[in-house]
């Protein structure tokens, strides 16, 4: 497995999630994720694995609660429309610790929407997305290999917490083909002795469950999820950034649309432009601290999404004082080009601080 | 170095295939590479076409705007996409089912490529059309080798499918001629 192959963005999320040992697969058609169903209904069979395509995605994300309560690596796909629809379980399945991968390739919404590549999910994928106090981690990749590599990343993620994660790509990392070189994971799968799998007589029953009714009992249960939220801050958060020694103006983005600001990052040093380049590569927990300092370098920062401005929100929490910031946001199926990129970047360096305070 | 292309027909043609031959070609070559299909309600007959993005160094978008080369197998691709194409860039026409008329990007120099007869009464089989069009832009674009498409198509089939390489193999290099004859032919 030592050479590098050409594989869709879908295909090779589906190999990273056999790789990391998942064996099952629930889940319920939709486009532009179709690909990963059709490819692990053959593949999961070859692991004797199990593929099913469930009657809904109520179902699927129920199979998956089921599957991760009984101690195994399991994952379910869809997308935005799916995805919503599955927040009830999700939310169930943070509240009672189960781990377990969603993964979400994207469509255009609100409701049906379209099938364009799109970042319009990333507050209800961040944000918890069901209801109550809670967090799905989220990891982002932005390539064919990191299709595969976050995958493995994200069950490994989920079982250290005892927390559903997920995947959150759109249409161009999934229908992309790409090299990757596939590896031999290391499947660090914890001893779950948590896991309901029919206890002999004589030993203490074990509960799964998120239901808590005493008096204080869900506040300690919501403080004891907070403080492994705070642990994923300390210890798990991804980003790469390739900064530039007094840079001018620093581009933040994360998914696909960072594929967008790297070529455009690469047009501007031709030019001789001094820009920096940062993508949060966990949605959840956001890499708030790498943002801060680069922000701080470089005084000036420009947003770029494929929506109205949604992460926008995280990184104005995480500026430096005193930094100036844009959005260049373009939803609805709209692709931001580099050279439109290159161009709003190239007004911020010129713009003094005033000017480059305002909110496109 | 750096290349993108547009490959652009009906869907039926073979167009995803051919930019997943070059793509393949590339990796082969050791280049970083990106293949990006158009997706969603595609169907036999409707419009379709892929972007392949070569390089020597890490490729951001996969998407172009302005692509140094462009393929056309039919007359909805050749208006869409033909507008697009980088100055002194590439074009190469399947001349068999698209109106030479509607070609007005004088400044290209493409070579009429009737990629459908040349399929048909040189290599043997209609089916052909669309590696007779990848052999020509190989020679348009020298953006990867023969020899490497050649080690992809060897690679790339399995079973009965295996059976077609040879005839494969001479509709790339039938297409390579013409373009390169064409080319010479018009200085």
């Amino acid at each position: 497995m030592s050479e590098r192959q050409m594989m869709k963005g879908s295909v090779a999320l589906a190999e990273g999630a056999v790789a990391a040992g998942c064996r099952y697969y629930f889940g319920y058609p939709i486009t532009p994720q179709n690909d990963i169903p059709e490819y692990l209904s053959v593949r999961l069979a070859e692991v004797d694995g199990v593929f099913i395509q469930a009657e809904s995605e109520i179902a699927s994300i129920n199979m998956l609660l089921g599957a991760a309560a009984a101690g195994a690596r399991a994952m379910t796909s869809s997308s935005g429309p799916g995805i919503s629809l599955m927040q009830e379980g999700l939310s169930y399945m943070a509240g009672s610790e189960l781990p377990g991968l969603a993964v979400n390739i994207t469509r255009i919404g609100p409701g049906l929407g379209g099938i364009a590549p799109s970042q319009g999910d990333y507050f209800q994928a961040t944000r918890g997305g069901g209801h109550g106090d809670y967090h799905v981690i989220v990891l982002a990749p932005n390539s064919v290999q990191e299709m595969y590599d976050l995958t493995i990343k994200a069950f490994e993620l989920a079982d250290k917490y005892r927390n559903p994660a997920l995947i959150l790509a759109d249409a161009i990392l999934g229908q992309m083909k790409e090299p990757v070189l596939l590896h031999d994971a290391p499947q660090r799968v914890p001893g779950k002795e948590w896991a309901l799998k029919g206890a002999p007589v004589g030993l203490p029953t074990k509960r799964i469950k998120s239901l808590y009714l005493k008096d204080d009992e869900m506040e300690k249960h919501n403080w004891h999820l907070f403080r492994k939220y705070s642990q994923m801050r300390e210890e798990d958060t991804m980003v790469e950034a390739d900064l530039d020694e007094g840079m001018e103006v620093l581009l933040v983005s994360f998914g696909s649309c960072s594929r967008m600001v790297q070529s455009a990052v690469r047009m501007a040093r031709d030019r001789g432009l001094k820009v920096g380049y940062i993508r949060p590569i966990s949605l959840f927990p956001f890499p708030g601290d790498a943002l801060r300092e680069a922000s701080e370098k470089a005084g000036k920062v420009l947003t770029v999404e494929m929506n109205t401005g949604q992460m926008w929100d995280d990184v104005r929490l995480n500026l430096a004082p005193g930094c100036s910031a844009r959005l260049l946001a373009r939803p609805g199926g709209g692709i931001p080009t580099p050279g439109q990129i290159l161009e709003e970047a190239e007004k911020m360096i010129k713009a003094g601080d005033e000017v480059a305070k305002s909110i496109c | 170095m750096y290349y993108d292309v547009i490959l652009s027909g009906f869907g039926g043609q073979g167009i995803l295939l051919i930019g997943d031959l070059l793509a393949h070609a590339a990796m082969l070559e050791g280049l970083h590479v990106t293949w990006m299909p158009s997706y969603g309600v595609e169907m036999r007959g409707g419009a379709a076409n892929c972007t392949v993005v070569i390089s020597s160094e890490k490729i951001g978008s996969p998407i172009t705007d302005e692509p140094c080369g462009l393929i056309a197998m039919s007359n909805p691709s050749l208006l869409k996409f033909q507008g697009k194409v980088k100055k002194e860039g590439l074009m190469v026409v399947n001349t068999s089912l698209v109106d030479s008329q509607l070609i007005e990007r004088g400044d290209l120099g493409t070579v009429p490529l009737p990629a459908n007869e040349i399929a048909y009464q040189e290599v043997g089989e209609h089916k052909m059309a669309n590696i007779v069009m990848l052999g020509a832009f190989l020679a348009g674009s020298g953006v990867v080798s023969m020899e490497k498409v050649e080690e992809t198509v060897d690679s790339f089939f399995e079973g009965g499918k295996r059976k077609n390489i040879p005839l494969m193999v001479k509709a790339l290099r039938r297409g390579f001629q013409h373009q390169k004859e064409g080319m010479e032919h018009a200085g």
